[in-house]
């Protein structure tokens, strides 16, 4: 594996936002998840859940309520009142709508997806109908006396169930008017609360209603009656979500105590058919409250303040123990936020709203393997760099050479020159950016830093030369055969004559800088491409799909390696299959040309192609080669896979000379640190 | 009785009534519960003990009611054999002798003519359950044979099956999993949990289950205190468990009440908890019930509750979640420290009971009187705390006076001692705290003795300590101004040349007292606390030391650790005899010069009783228990035996109760276990004819008033006798087998007439004073006659022991001549 000198970076104070919504897409098997910063992500469950897209935040556009509508098309609406559809090709906002009802607080999609309700801050439940290109506003039912927090459908379409303050609405659809009132009890453990907030509804098609509130309480209705049926007490704290499975024979609820409860509707005799809800499982995943719930025909989703999105799969219903069945935690984002300038051991950390700077420490003293040395020089913050506007930053990056930073947000394109002084830095804009470039989803800079590579989420691709202080627009590669869907990854050769592209679902193209031209498209592959990168002097590059796979592409012979062929044939380690985040960084080791360097957030990996290829006897981990004994044993226990795990969670890892290499972590107690307080539970023996 | 019957070593009573689940009868009225070898039939209202269904030849396993009689109940036992008994008349109907050892007993209303049970077949740890056929017959004793294997690999406790669904599958639960066999599919399913080394499921291993008597649903509890609530478990993939938690350590049981809405569990917290709806925080507590709960029953009726507890005692808790009785035995779950003793005033044992307390338990009835708080702190159960223990107690003469030590260690050098002083209240009947001494002694104290002679009318009590003192208390009329309180004051203190003061004891007369400062006796003149005279035989430290009594009042005996018996002569200040022995319990009896001395050798404890007078010993008994004896203790017998033979002389007095180290609490005996305890079915006869109103009270003070020229309190609370005794119709009824009865009709009109004839009587004593005179010299007659057939009982009793005494004696003649029967006897069997 050869020996590094590591610097090993912790200040990188990154905390993800929390989660407020998420929305499970049944058609295409993806989920939308939105965080309080704005953000929407969305994630497709059938390639391990692997991030594909997202959508930038705004700080005035919090996110309340996410829903897919006829299975393609996603809407949200928030606090400001405004209804957004997204478009998911282009991965921008196709447009937004403003309800005129105050801030919006819950919105659902009817059953048969033409219609859109809304429950505004007025206590107006607005129904919109959902045209191809645009939502319509049709009618306002009856205005109820506060806010509407949740809504949901009959399965019918005919009828619709609110939840507002201290009381559940049942809506007739045709005549817009409410058919019930469900009052529903205050009294919390014999104490009178304030108000019993319904934080969630749910209406199954025999009529019941579930409502959750913030009495902790999981409550079954009969809306033909409207009368209160069952009274499960679950929490001491709100229980804030429920989501139903599409059978209607479970749900899950989350609760303000991290807390997510699976209700079952089991029989209750083997041999009769009457049957009942019964809470079955608890899972103690999150220490937050859990703000949103999601149940997949094969698993419960969740997430809330602690940012933690979980994915616990129902044992019952996977049919093979297999990948499927394991307990998914996603934590980071499936995309760097870090880039680095090798020569100048120069750090970019990227946040919401901000840039950092940061220089590497340096050391002088030397030691054995596993020492930590003491820093002759501490990491400098050299700069810290605020967006203007209220859009979050969708991507950053800094050349090799150190000398220009550029980043994005959704309506502007920044690049900045830095000039070094001595121990002085300073920042200068480059103004006068073209119109066309207005937003990016990925920038790129060539390794001499003479040039900008810019995918724009019109699916183009912009090369810009760099001067001193100023640049000039080479080129845009058009995207391919009419489509429209972004660029998100980019890599370019070392020799900058290569630049491969990679979309959410399209092939890898790869073009030639030189002659400005498309030189070959990889052949497709079904799982969404999650790093490129192009190895010196072969011009190989390497591709890493989300289920793990690994492939490598001659350039020049516009067909895979012989390795690549090989692996493939003989197949991966099944415990390098199993893993369970992407690849999200690759680079190359200057001197050895053999060797491939990739990490994800839990290992770091060198593919070593010359030796043989791990089969699934033998073990993949080998942490270190036992020392002691002989050299025949060691190579006979050597494999291709050499990979460490002392790095964890490991967010950017990368190569900067032959022996030194920089390992960003981000350790999760930091975050849970910097997080609110959760709720105080009394813990027994404290 | 014959005097040539032998005497052997028997089990008194103490059995452990929290060894298997008790059970209700139908309608809540008697609960039943194991007891040794016997099953015990209390009333739930009472707590009274109304019949011990005697016959098992080993310990009872499992009781049940009969499904299809609930006049009826099973029991099983290690002897093999199921036996139905009638428990209201208390008569065993059958015995099916099935030959395996048994270990539990199930019974199912949909399975007429065959009971479940649990046996180990082949190897001793290998636990089957198989159904017993239960062949009709007419004989009283039927092999059952014809046995069907059900599940294999069980638990062997009764706690890990349940039957559900009215007998449509039975669970079973050990270590990791849950086996679920399905009666009518004749299949199995089996749910394991991960039992992984970590941390998290480290104590999943299942203790017990129940199931739900309504829907298919198992509750299992877990060591880590969890309990699981399986659904679905018809389907080896869709099943599904909800947890409830509460506990912090082992469920040791799970019951479901009658409708299934609540479950109850129970654990080592000592605190019944009750799940309404099966939701976690829907639940209802009933804490401090004392001791860890070891089972839950449910009565059939659904209106009461019954835990038993490690303490040995069994609490029926109304539905309400209110405790309303408590059967309590003989507590053995701590150490003994203060050894045992006799309650002068109510001859009970007494001894270390639940941690603090002191336990009063009656021998005669095998049960607990009461509890004495003597340290009166909350208990606090945690492994590893240091708790304040109740070390040494002694009771004064007549027993008015209780001293009590208590002490805990934390430290070598932190020592916290206290001395209390109870009193005995006449009004509130009870001990009540007099003086409270902190630190009585600077180190541990060894021993405490009450001056018991009649001619001190202070009382006097000695301590004995390590630290090298021994301080003598006696009671003063200070503390308040008004002379009225009296509180204990050190008198004086003494001590030999800084030697710990080991052991003390004060002659019968009280006129000199012996104090060992290890190896050396001294003696002390309690008048002037003038050191009299020391012996000192150099063969070790002394560990018992006593005086001879009555005829033998000038021997001192001493026993060392180095085996060494020495018995002292104190007018010649010389060493009259020694003897090799290693002795552990040396007791003298309080009513003859004997005394009982314990020794311990590699193959058991052996008995020895000798007179100090004379190096021979009475009586030896090699052997007696294969356990180190701890404790042993002289009751006086409340009749004296007559046991001619000479060897068993020592046993017509008092008797010999010692208890191992295992608790297990015997003694000498010659009669049959059986025949040992009283029979108490009377009393329950006697409790419904006579309900218990305020007037009844009126009238037991006026039957009092006419006893007292007849007889003492005591035999006049005996005098309970009911009516219906009287009457032949009932008893003829009562004691004839009810298979060879005559019909109900026939029996009817007999039977209503004599009901109402007693009725008649009843209700004429009860108005008594109000209405009319006649009736009321009736009913004084009806008294009479009632306590002539007491006397006539007690003659007969006489007569029995071989006595000449002609029937209609004057009181004051009788009681002289009783006086002189048991001055005398011994006296004359010692010639």
């Amino acid at each position: 594996m050869g020996e590094f000198k590591v610097h090993r970076v912790r200040f990188f104070n990154y905390i993800p936002s929390g989660i407020r919504c998420v929305a499970y897409n049944n058609q295409s098997n993806r989920l939308a998840v939105s965080r309080t910063d704005g953000t929407v992500e969305i994630y497709n469950l059938s390639a391990n859940y692997f991030q594909e897209k997202f959508f930038p935040g705004h700080e005035s556009r919090a996110t309340e309520a996410l829903c897919w509508a006829k299975g393609q098309r996603l809407f949200s609406a928030g606090l400001n009142g405004e209804i957004i559809e997204y478009d998911l090709q282009a991965l921008n906002i196709k447009y937004a709508v403003d309800a005129f009802g105050g801030p919006i607080w819950s919105m659902a999609v009817s059953p048969h997806g033409s219609q859109l309700l809304v429950g505004c801050e007025d206590g107006s439940v607005k129904l919109f109908q959902i045209t191809p290109d645009k939502i319509q506003f049709e009618r306002n039912f009856d205005r109820q006396k506060s806010r509407i927090l949740s809504l949901c459908w009959h399965p019918s379409g005919t009828h619709v169930a609110a939840g507002s303050i201290d009381y559940i609405s049942v809506f007739d659809v045709k005549s817009g008017s409410a058919v019930h009132k469900m009052l529903v009890d205050r009294q919390y453990m014999g104490v009178s609360k304030r108000k019993c907030i319904i934080w969630g509804v749910a209406f199954l098609s025999d009529g019941t209603v579930i409502s959750v509130d913030s009495a902790g309480k999981v409550q079954f209705w009969d809306s033909a009656t409207g009368t209160l049926v069952k009274n499960h007490l679950i929490a001491n704290a709100d229980v804030q979500s429920i989501a139903v499975s599409d059978q209607e024979d479970s749900f899950v609820v989350g609760t303000a105590e991290g807390t997510v409860f699976h209700f079952q509707l089991v029989s209750v005799t083997s041999n009769s058919s009457e049957k009942q809800w019964v809470r079955t499982k608890p899972f103690q995943h999150h220490t937050h409250d859990v703000r949103a719930v999601a149940h997949s025909p094969t698993a419960l989703i969740s997430g809330g303040t602690d940012t933690h999105l979980v994915i616990r799969p129902l044992m019952e219903k996977v049919e093979v123990k297999n990948y499927d069945a394991a307990l998914r935690k996603i934590t980071f984002p499936h995309r760097r936020l870090i880039s680095c300038s090798k020569k100048r051991q120069l750090l970019l950390f990227q946040f919401t709203h901000h840039l950092e700077l940061w220089r590497l420490g340096s050391t002088v003293a030397t030691g054995k393997n596993g020492d930590t040395l003491p820093l002759s020089r501490n990491a400098d913050h050299l700069l810290h760099l605020k967006t203007k506007g209220p859009e979050n930053i969708i991507c950053s990056c800094i050349s090799p050479c150190g000398s220009w930073i550029a980043y994005s947000t959704t309506s502007r394109f920044f690049l900045y020159r830095l000039n070094y002084e001595h121990d002085n830095i300073s920042l200068q804009r480059v103004s006068k950016m073209p119109a066309f470039l207005r937003s990016a989803l990925q920038i790129l800079f060539s390794e001499d830093s003479t040039k900008l590579f810019v995918a724009s989420n019109q699916g183009s691709l912009h090369v810009i030369r760099l001067l001193e202080g100023s640049f000039k627009h080479l080129h845009t590669f058009q995207p391919q055969s009419g489509t429209v869907e972004s660029m998100c990854l980019l890599a370019v050769s070392p020799d900058g004559n290569w630049l491969a592209s990679s979309g959410t679902s399209a092939g890898v193209h790869v073009y030639n800088i030189k002659h400005l031209k498309l030189h070959c498209t990889v052949p497709s592959y079904n799982f969404p491409v999650t790093a490129l990168a192009i190895a010196p002097n072969t011009n190989n590059l390497v591709i890493a799909h989300s289920d793990q796979q690994v492939f490598e592409y001659s350039i020049p012979d516009k067909q895979y390696t012989e390795w690549s062929r090989t692996i493939q044939k003989q197949g991966f380690h099944y415990l390098w299959l199993q893993r369970d985040t992407p690849i999200t960084h690759i680079s190359f080791h200057p001197k050895r040309p053999m060797h491939i360097l990739l990490h994800d957030a839990y290992m770091f990996c060198i593919i070593d192609k010359s030796l043989p290829l791990p089969n699934d006897k033998t073990l993949l981990y080998n942490p270190l080669p036992p020392t002691k004994e002989s050299d025949v044993i060691r190579r006979r226990t050597a494999h291709a896979f050499k990979i460490s795990k002392i790095y964890k969670p490991l967010l950017f890892m990368d190569l900067l000379d032959e022996r030194t290499l920089v390992a960003v972590e981000r350790p999760l107690d930091d975050i849970i640190a910097q997080l609110p307080p959760p709720i105080k539970k009394k813990k027994f023996g404290t | 009785m014959v005097a040539a019957e032998s005497v052997r070593v028997v089990r008194c009573g103490g059995s452990e009534l929290s060894f298997r689940r008790a059970a209700f009868s139908a309608d809540s009225k008697y609960i039943f519960c194991v007891s040794g070898d016997f099953v015990k039939v209390h009333s739930t209202a009472t707590e009274e003990c109304v019949h011990i269904l005697q016959g098992h030849r080993n310990l009872v396993t499992g009781i049940q009611l009969n499904p299809n009689n609930h006049l009826q109940l099973y029991s099983c036992s290690f002897d093999g054999t199921i036996k139905l008994w009638d428990y209201i008349d208390g008569i065993l109907i059958k015995t099916f002798t099935v030959g395996h050892k048994l270990h539990a007993l199930f019974t199912l209303a949909c399975a007429e003519d065959s009971v479940f049970v649990i046996i180990n077949k082949d190897k001793p740890d290998v636990f089957q359950l198989v159904s017993v056929k239960l062949p009709k017959s007419s004989s009283q004793e039927i092999e059952a044979k014809e046995l069907s294997f059900v599940l294999d690999y069980i638990n062997q406790s009764p706690k890990c099956i349940a039957f559900g669904n009215e007998g449509e599958y039975v669970a079973a639960v050990r270590d990791f999993y849950l086996s679920v066999y399905f009666f009518k599919k004749k299949t199995t399913s089996r749910f394991t949990l991960s039992s992984s080394k970590n941390k998290k499921h480290a104590k999943n291993n299942f203790t017990c289950v129940a199931c739900h008597p309504k829907e298919d649903c198992i509750a299992t509890g877990h060591k880590d205190g969890k309990i699981r609530l399986w659904r679905n478990f018809d389907d080896d993939k869709k099943y599904t468990y909800t947890c409830l938690h509460w506990h912090h350590d082992m469920v040791m049981d799970l019951a479901f009440s009658v409708t299934g809405t609540s479950l109850l569990s129970g654990g080592r917290e000592s605190v019944l908890v009750e799940w309404r709806d099966a939701t976690e925080k829907n639940k209802e507590f009933l804490p401090r019930l004392g001791a860890t709960i070891e089972h839950i029953s449910v009565s059939p009726a659904g209106d009461l509750f019954c835990t038993s507890h490690s303490d040995n005692k069994i609490i029926i808790i109304h539905r309400n979640l209110e405790a309303s009785a408590v059967i309590q035995g003989l507590v053995k779950d701590s150490n003994i420290f203060t050894g045992l003793m006799i309650d002068p005033r109510t001859k009970a044992l007494v001894l270390n009971g639940k941690p603090g307390h002191l336990q009063f338990y009656s021998l005669q009835h095998d049960k607990q009187l009461y509890n004495l708080d003597i340290i009166q702190q909350e208990y606090i159960n945690d492994y590893g705390l240091i708790q304040i223990e109740l070390t040494k107690a002694a009771f004064g003469r007549y027993g008015n006076w209780l001293a009590t030590v208590e002490q805990r260690q934390e430290k070598e050098t932190e020592l916290e001692s206290q001395m209390k002083l109870w009193v005995y209240d006449k009004k509130t009947q009870g001990f009540v705290l007099n003086t409270k001494i902190n630190m009585p002694h600077e180190d541990h104290i060894t021993a405490l003795c009450f001056c018991n002679a009649e001619k001190f009318e202070n009382p006097t009590l000695v301590t004995a300590s390590k630290d090298g003192h021994f301080k003598v208390w006696i009671l003063t009329d200070d503390s308040d101004i008004y002379k009225k309180a009296v509180g204990w004051t050190c008198d004086f203190v003494g001590s030999y040349h800084k030697y710990q003061a080991t052991n003390c004891c004060f002659s019968e007369d009280g006129s000199l007292l012996a104090v060992s400062f290890e190896e050396i006796v001294t003696i002390w003149d309690s008048e002037t606390w003038e050191l009299k005279c020391t012996f000192c035989q150099r063969a070790g430290n002394i560990r018992h030391l006593c005086f001879g009594r009555l005829t033998c009042s000038k021997y001192l005996l001493g026993a060392t650790e180095n085996g060494i018996l020495c018995c002292w002569n104190l007018l010649s200040c010389a060493l009259e005899w020694s003897a090799k022995l290693t002795i552990r319990v040396m007791e003298p009896d309080p009513c003859s010069e004997n005394i009982a001395a314990v020794s311990q050798s590699s193959a058991g404890s052996d008995l020895f009783v000798f007179k100090p007078s004379e190096p021979r010993p009475l009586y030896i008994q090699k052997n007696i228990s294969r356990e180190e004896v701890q404790w042993g203790v002289f009751v006086p017998r409340d009749v004296p035996e007559s046991f001619t033979s000479e060897a068993y002389q020592w046993l017509n007095r008092s008797q010999f109760y010692f208890l191992t180290k295992s608790q297990s609490l015997l003694t000498f005996s010659t009669k049959s276990p059986e025949e040992k305890l009283t029979p108490t079915s009377k009393q329950l006869l006697a409790e419904e004819s006579l309900p218990t109103t305020p007037f009844y009270f009126i009238l037991g003070k006026h039957r009092q008033q006419q006893d007292k020229k007849i007889n003492e309190a005591l035999e006049s609370e005996l005098v309970q006798l009911p009516l219906t005794e009287n009457i032949p119709a009932i008893s003829e009824l009562l004691h004839t087998p009810a298979h060879v009865l005559p019909s109900a009709s026939f029996l009817c009109s007999k039977f209503v007439n004599s009901l109402l004839l007693s009725k008649e009587t009843k209700s004429g004593e009860e108005i008594l004073e109000d209405v009319d005179m006649e009736e009321e010299k009736e009913s004084g007659d009806d008294s009479d006659e009632e306590h002539d057939f007491t006397e006539n009982t007690q003659d007969t009793n006489d007569t029995e022991l071989g006595e000449d005494i002609i029937h209609q004696l004057s009181k004051s003649e009788e009681k002289e001549l009783r006086k002189f029967r048991k001055v005398d006897y011994s006296w004359i069997t010692v010639l």
